[in-house]
């Protein structure tokens, strides 16, 4: 038996964009425990219930984080609807998908980009943040923001995407899509990268599950787990089938957010084909009373809102669960037993993103 | 061979492709037109009714009714655009144009001119968008 | 077109007693813990436990409504990822959880308030 001590990784670490810290017991090289501690940006934005009115917090919730922004503020309204029993029009629903899945595809560049950094490939990091960039141009022009777009409202949306938009997002989507594909031959196929993925962090179907693993995490080991099935915003009327691999280890989480990069795509261009006329939004009266769990499909998994509204205008609980608090025991697991050098690209293969987690 | 020259050929291209990004300080940055820049507000339709200030998440705006004021805190203001929806004059405004950084916070003060006033209101209607600065 | 799963919500109320042998029970069926949080209703926590079936997408509640006095067991026993979703009930709000497998001991978030999310509401 080896010497045992301990290592503490985080907050700071040139691989954390957001800070998290471990406690890492290591014996020799191998990492025998990790112990989490989370909290240092903990901002308390569900407590704001009680001083913005329900219509305010929208605005509120979308700045939980910066990536999944639209989502967050998605989930939020999508609750409030069911509350209140507002039907969004056909258009509104498909307009969420459309931003929805750029949403999903700007996370995963971003992700795809920090993996490259993290296994040291620094040129393939700014090749995936190139891309990503030509997403964050689409939402500037339909949105006006680049992060946080603010077009959601309780009722449906805010801003319209007009034909000649939508015929320049297929047509960046297109020079994209092959674009894409060479990156993905590089990070599947690429003899360093694979060495770098194969076989680290291995979890099988069975641990997934028992450690409540969601999203492209989960589906990775095989946990057939995609809430969009669940059928909100205009999904329902989409073709398409989680992707899921069962290998479970670093490598198929890279590769099943590769693949869902392609299922965007087809998403968008199915949504814009199916696309009706009409009006995007419906005026909302009123105040709600009554409860809600909403359940949405973020980049990095099942994002739950639980809204519980009194008949005033303020609410009295908001709270969201990110995918991120579900998956943090997943990626202990993990952990151990894993080489250090390998500790960072295992925390960055669930899609970390703490300031979600914390609120 | 293909395992290990897969990048070979973005890099080549890379090496003689120009650069993706702007020369920016020299070329002027394009905003689209919904851009969420900044607030800008029509002061003479202005009613001072207040409900921009009720409903600001971030609480940037001040209106003072009876100085028939409209206060911006611009470096508190989040660019939702809650106060151009709920506006009932429709005189606010989202335009282009991002706030410029600066070492202090401070509030840009527009002022209603006086309606008995023709003379005045003509001054302000020849340099629109000249607020002082607090 | 695909098929569409969208079951509604369950909601199911239980004492403080018997949480440990229905969590038990969500268990035996194969469900997986969602979320857990707590809320403060007319000077009571109101509990909620969610749990999710994959496949199914169905989603069942068990709602649990305390005093802010009655202390209550941790479900980290059989679901032990259940510990961060305790430890921040118990931070925020001070629910009274006893054997957390993991306890931070009000020390989850960085934060100086004790019990913040608690305080506001006796203030009203």
């Amino acid at each position: 038996m080896g010497k045992r001590s301990v290592i503490p990784f985080g907050p700071q670490h040139p691989v954390l964009p957001e800070p998290i810290h471990l406690d890492l017991v290591i014996e020799d090289e191998k990492v025998i425990e990790a112990v989490p501690s989370i909290g240092f940006v903990h901002r308390g934005l569900e407590s704001l219930v009680e001083k913005k009115d329900f219509n305010e917090m929208t605005y509120v919730v979308e700045r939980t984080c910066g990536i999944c922004s639209f989502m967050h503020g998605m989930g939020y309204c999508e609750s409030l609807e069911h509350i209140m029993n507002v039907e969004v029009p056909d258009r509104g629903k498909f307009l969420r998908t459309i931003w929805c899945e750029l949403s999903r595809m700007h996370s995963h560049l971003l992700w795809l980009g920090l993996l490259a950094d993290a296994f040291g490939f620094e040129s393939l990091f700014y090749q995936c943040w190139r891309m990503r960039e030509k997403i964050l141009d689409i939402f500037e022009l339909t949105t006006g923001g680049r992060c946080i777009f603010s077009v959601n409202k309780i009722g449906g949306v805010l801003k319209d995407i007009e034909p000649d938009m939508m015929r320049t997002i297929l047509s960046v989507l297109d020079d994209m899509e092959k674009e894409i594909l060479t990156i993905k031959k590089t990070f599947l196929e690429d003899y360093t990268v694979e060495s770098r993925l194969k076989n680290i962090g291995v979890l099988t179907k069975q641990q997934a599950h028992d450690l409540g693993c969601v999203g492209p995490f989960g589906r990775a080991s095989g946990l057939d787990i995609d809430m969009r099935k669940r059928g909100y915003a205009a999904y329902p009327y989409i073709d398409f089938e989680p992707i899921t691999s069962d290998i479970g280890d670093s490598y198929a989480r890279c590769y099943v957010r590769i693949s869902e990069l392609f299922q965007s795509i087809d998403i968008i261009r199915q949504a814009s084909s199916k696309m009706p006329s009409g009006d995007i939004s419906v005026p909302v009266k009123g105040n709600p009373e009554g409860e809600y769990f909403m359940r949405v499909e973020q980049p990095r998994g099942e994002a739950i809102y639980y809204v519980k509204a009194n008949g005033t205008k303020f609410l009295d609980r908001m709270r969201v669960r990110t995918p991120t608090f579900a998956n943090l025991p997943g990626m202990l697991e993990t952990l151990k037993g894993a080489d250090l050098a390998d500790v960072p690209l295992l925390v960055l293969t669930i899609d970390p993103c703490i300031s979600c987690t914390e609120r | 061979m293909a395992k290990i020259m897969n990048f070979a050929g973005t890099m080549i291209k890379n090496l003689f492709s120009k650069p993706v990004t702007i020369d920016y300080p020299a070329k002027p940055a394009v905003y689209p037109e919904r851009s969420r820049g900044h607030i800008e507000i029509n002061i003479d339709d202005c009613i001072s009714c207040g409900i921009c200030k009720m409903n600001c998440p971030s609480g940037a705006i001040k209106v003072d009714r009876t100085a028939k004021t409209w206060t911006i805190n611009r470096f508190d203001c989040v660019q939702c655009g809650y106060c151009v929806e709920k506006c009932p004059k429709k005189c606010l405004h989202m335009v282009p144009g991002y706030q410029e950084p600066m070492n202090k916070k401070s509030e840009e003060v527009y002022t209603k001119p006086e309606v008995s006033d023709p003379e005045a209101n003509k001054q302000d209607a020849s340099k629109p968008g000249e607020p002082d600065t607090k | 077109m695909s098929e569409v799963i969208c079951p509604d919500n369950e909601l199911i109320e239980i004492t403080p007693e018997n949480l440990l042998n229905k969590v038990m029970e969500m268990k035996r069926q194969g469900l997986r813990l969602s979320q857990a949080c707590a809320a403060v209703v007319n000077e009571k926590y109101e509990l909620s436990y969610s749990f999710a079936q994959e496949g199914t997408y169905r989603y069942i509640t068990l709602r649990l409504v305390i005093d802010t006095s009655v202390e209550i067991p941790s479900i980290t026993e059989f679901y032990p990822y259940a510990f961060l979703y305790e430890n921040e009930m118990k931070e925020l709000f001070g629910v009274k959880i006893k054997l957390i497998n993991l306890d931070y001991n009000d020390k989850l978030y960085r934060i100086k308030e004790e019990t913040p999310f608690l305080k506001k509401k006796e203030e009203q």
